[in-house]
């Protein structure tokens, strides 16, 4: 046996022996906790927006029809003249030049553009957190990692409540293999005197857009 | 450990510097976390089937490493077993020279500090470099880690602030704000994120349903080291598999309020195997042992692998919060640490940490998966003195207490010549007591010498 | 509560050597209430200090001589919450790992009867003011097994709160004393230092006593302002709760 079989094979042996009896009593796992909440549509963005804005994400609510304005008037503050789009991202927001990551973009390409416009698989209310999950609309992981700033456009019927809800949603989409990256707020430290600063190797200005379709 | 605990909590008393930014750190986030938890009303359900998920791998521990052994590779990783450190440092460092890398990315890991990873890689010409802002520090410094989380949670803004100004920043100088401090880092590591195409990580739980690995954190430096790099080496110890992918659920709950007080963390990633067009093209998971396997066959030590590193136990615990990471002697500190170090190291290597506390409950009280720290602390004294020893002086005071006070009589006439309270037990304890506190008066009249009197 | 309720009092090693006192105002507290109170006078220690230090044997032979001296009484009462963990539930748990099945049982049975002394004032009799006096400023300190272990709550706080003349100061400072039995000596340096942080905290209160229901931890506590002649004395709960006018 090579070495490598012959780890694998000692370490399930001793672990196999460590549990002993242990192993043959299953454990029910008690699921009383909170799976799903109370709270209806509006309730949910609401929640989500303030969370999301505890953390210092700025957030930005408005009707469909009013987004592409409010898009290119933000990134006009924001003075972003240069974004990347994800593949399937459809905002143009004027004023701005905007390169769709299809064909993908190098990373030091990346680095050098003002900002990333992406859309969200799912958002959490409770925690205020966007989960993004590769898929077209999305962009693949770098994308909206090495911009300085991220442009997340959040349908509100995407808008869940709680974690489990969350979690039960992505599931398929991690059946099906795809990468997932939860955001809460621009990247952050507080690894000095345990004091939260944002902006280290992520984004470091995060903008939701949330929109009711 | 050489020198032992009390030696070591000792000298770090003394560091008045310490001290104070151990104190006010702890107290920080002490305040966080305890608002973080009061605003959730299912908190103590959430830690009960964090508590009952641990306990369910554990009992399946062999099943459910086969089982992700089988879905990461069935998504395109490659798994490698190692039974101890040098294997596991063994692997990676072949796996960096097969792809030439001379440098490799780092984003913390305690596991691979555990093993010595970046001395090994040292030892075999590559050069390792942590990412992570504390791990950074503590790398400039040649400073090693004080805490699970906030690795170096022992230094203060302008102790780091001269630390970059002698490196990273090379002669600029800098301002004292954290911001400034974090953009010095930033600026530093950018380059490396973009040139540096191998990384290594650790993994805060991995799915044996869907093979995924999550990695969570705050700074961005886990997302880019797990995303940007061609090739990306996860060391994982053996018991952060969960069994499905719902029981994330739980423990992105429990894990960011517990640890930073957050509701949740910055940014947590999620990968399973390799993803087309996105991310690594090549990975690898190396499922590391080393102890693990001895401490679960240890029925009451067992719990201390449900850890989850949220490091909430230190920060609650009175002795951690005086004396810091560094006196534990191990990447491990804290509570947890006083029952994870001598079960994966072996009694004789650690026999002073079960001693390490007062068993105050705190930590207990705080675990998000409630792991008995304090008794799982009074069972490891007792394997220490069973396995190892205890120094003859105490042997013979508690084995002179016993006497007495196992027979009535003896007790009885032990305390007429009040040699109970100025015995053998009495002058063990009275110099160390004596130095900072008054011993009480023995009472002219013991209480069942009262009772007997009032008839 | 009808007739005269049976107490035994189990008044631990510590109490019936060191600090009779508190042994003495329990028994006035409880005969105060109406209860007849007992002795066992073979009783000697429960085994926590063996226990805690890691010499089990010893500890679970002392846990097993309480059981077989209170077997037969029917309310056993100890003004001690650190004695009252170690009996109720750390010493269970060794047994059961020692494999000694007799002693879990016998350690259950007794548990289920034993009531560390707010837990017998205000559970068992339903009482909180035991018709005590004491016009002083009192800050009260929740010790960890009466805390986080025995999970004592506002029973204490209760009882303090009914004393006539008190004036109630709570510790703002949930940390341990720094006592933790052997602790106290073989880490004698941190202990210290936790010690000092308490001290700091009771004299913050303004109280003239500092008090407790553990008279462990009322040592150390009385131990460090002794030394520092902080003019702030220690009385166990039950001390406080046995004054009349």
């Amino acid at each position: 046996m090579s070495a490598a079989s012959t780890a694998r094979a000692e370490i399930l042996r001793r672990a196999t022996a460590a549990i002993g009896a242990a192993g043959a009593e299953p454990v029910t796992v008690p699921r009383r906790y909170r799976s799903a909440g109370g709270l209806g549509p509006e309730g949910r963005v609401d929640l989500f927006c303030e969370r999301a804005a505890d953390y210092r994400a700025r957030v930005h609510r408005f009707a469909a029809a009013e987004l592409d304005a409010a898009l290119a008037a933000r990134c006009e503050e924001l003075r972003a003249r240069r974004l990347v789009a994800a593949p399937a991202a459809p905002w143009r927001p004027g004023g701005a030049e905007v390169e769709v990551d299809d064909p993908p973009l190098a990373a030091a390409r990346l680095d050098q553009l003002d900002g990333v416009l992406s859309g969200c698989a799912v958002a959490i209310a409770e925690t205020g957190t966007v989960v993004l999950d590769g898929s077209p609309l999305c962009g693949r992981r770098a994308l909206t990692l090495v911009p300085d700033l991220h442009l997340c456009v959040v349908a509100a019927a995407n808008v869940v409540e709680t974690v489990p809800e969350a979690v039960a949603a992505l599931a398929p989409a991690v059946a099906a293999g795809a990468p997932l990256t939860f955001v809460s707020g621009p990247s952050a430290t507080s690894d000095i005197e345990l004091q939260r600063v944002d902006g280290v190797h992520g984004p470091r200005q995060l903008e939701l857009f949330v929109v009711w379709y | 450990m050489k020198a032992g605990f009390e030696s070591a909590a000792r000298e770090a008393l003394g560091d008045s510097q310490l001290r104070r930014n151990m104190a006010r750190a702890t107290t920080t986030i002490r305040a966080r976390r305890a608002a973080a938890v009061a605003e959730v009303e299912d908190w103590e359900e959430l830690r009960e089937a964090g508590a009952a998920i641990k306990a369910a791998v554990m009992a399946s521990l062999p099943r459910q490493l086969e089982r992700l052994e089988r879905a990461v590779e069935e998504r395109g990783g490659r798994v490698h077993w190692a039974r101890d450190g040098a294997e596991a440092n063994a692997i990676v460092t072949d796996l960096a020279r097969a792809h030439g890398a001379g440098e490799v990315l780092k984003v913390k890991s305690i596991t691979t500090d555990e093993i010595e990873l970046n001395q090994a890689l040292a030892a075999a010409g590559i050069r390792a470099h942590e990412t992570d802002f504390a791990e950074l520090v503590n790398q400039l410094a040649g400073d090693w880690s004080s805490h699970i989380l906030v690795p170096a949670i022992h230094r203060n803004r302008s102790e780091i602030r001269l630390l970059f100004e002698d490196t990273i920043a090379a002669g600029r100088r800098l301002d004292e704000d954290p911001v400034a401090l974090a953009a010095a880092a930033r600026g530093h590591l950018r380059e490396l994120f973009l040139r540096v195409p191998f990384a290594v990580s650790g993994a805060n739980f991995a799915v044996a349903e869907t093979g995924s690995v999550a990695v969570v954190e705050s700074e961005g430096n886990g997302r880019m080291c797990t995303t940007l790099p061609e090739v990306l080496v996860t060391v994982m110890g053996i018991e952060k598999v969960l069994p499905e992918w719902r029981d994330l659920e739980v423990f992105l709950q429990l894990l960011p309020r517990s640890a930073t007080g957050e509701r949740m963390n910055p940014y947590t990633s999620i990968w399973s195997g390799v993803h087309a067009g996105d991310g690594p093209r090549e990975f690898h998971l190396v499922l590391l042992d080393n102890g693990r396997t001895d401490v679960l066959a240890d029925e009451l030590g067992r719990a201390a692998l449900h850890c989850i590193r949220c490091s909430a136990c230190l920060n609650v615990c009175p002795v951690y919060s005086r004396v810091g990471g560094h006196a534990y002697g191990s990447v491990y500190p804290g509570p947890i640490g006083a029952v994870l170090t001598p079960q994966l190291r072996g009694l004789p290597q650690a026999p002073t940490l079960p001693w390490a506390s007062s068993l105050c409950g705190a930590c207990l009280e705080a675990c998000p998966v409630k792991i008995d720290i304090p008794t799982m602390l009074v069972h490891l004294r007792g394997r220490v003195r069973r396995e190892v020893g205890a120094p003859r002086g105490e042997r013979a005071a508690l084995a002179a207490a016993f006497r007495v006070l196992s027979d009535r009589g003896r007790y009885e006439r032990a305390q007429r010549l009040r040699r109970l309270g100025r015995g053998a037990l009495a002058q063990l304890l009275a110099a160390p007591w004596s130095r900072s506190r008054e011993l009480p008066e023995p009472p002219p009249q013991t209480f069942r010498e009262w009772w007997d009197e009032r008839g | 509560m009808s007739g005269e309720p049976r107490a035994a009092l189990l008044v631990t090693c510590f109490n019936d050597t060191l600090f009779p006192d508190v042994g003495r105002a329990t028994v006035t507290v409880l005969e105060r209430l109406g209860c007849e109170v007992a002795f066992p006078a073979a009783q000697t220690c429960c085994g926590q200090m063996h226990g805690n230090s890691g010499a089990h044997e010893e500890g679970l032979a002392l846990a097993a001589r309480a059981v077989r001296v209170f077997a037969e009484e029917p309310a056993v009462v100890c003004p001690s919450a650190s004695c009252v963990g170690w009996l109720r539930e750390t010493a269970p748990r060794l047994a059961a790992e020692a494999g000694e099945d007799d002693l879990v049982a016998g350690l259950e049975q007794l548990g289920g009867r034993l009531f560390e002394l707010t837990e017998f004032l205000c559970d068992h009799l339903g009482v909180e003011d035991v018709g005590a006096f004491f016009p002083h400023r009192v800050a009260y300190h929740p010790t960890c097994h009466s805390l986080r272990g025995l999970k004592l709550g506002e029973r204490p706080l209760r009882l303090l709160r009914a004393v006539g003349g008190l004036d109630l100061a709570e510790v703002d400072d949930e940390d341990c004393c720094g006592f933790g039995g052997t602790f106290a000596v073989k880490n004698a340096d941190v202990s210290t230092a936790m010690l000092a942080d308490k001290m700091a905290a009771v004299r913050a209160t303004g109280a003239e006593v500092c008090t407790a229901v553990d008279s462990s931890c009322l040592m150390q506590i009385g131990g460090g302002l002794g030394r520092a002649r902080a003019g702030v004395r220690t009385m166990h709960l039950a001390e406080i709760l046995a004054c009349e006018r």
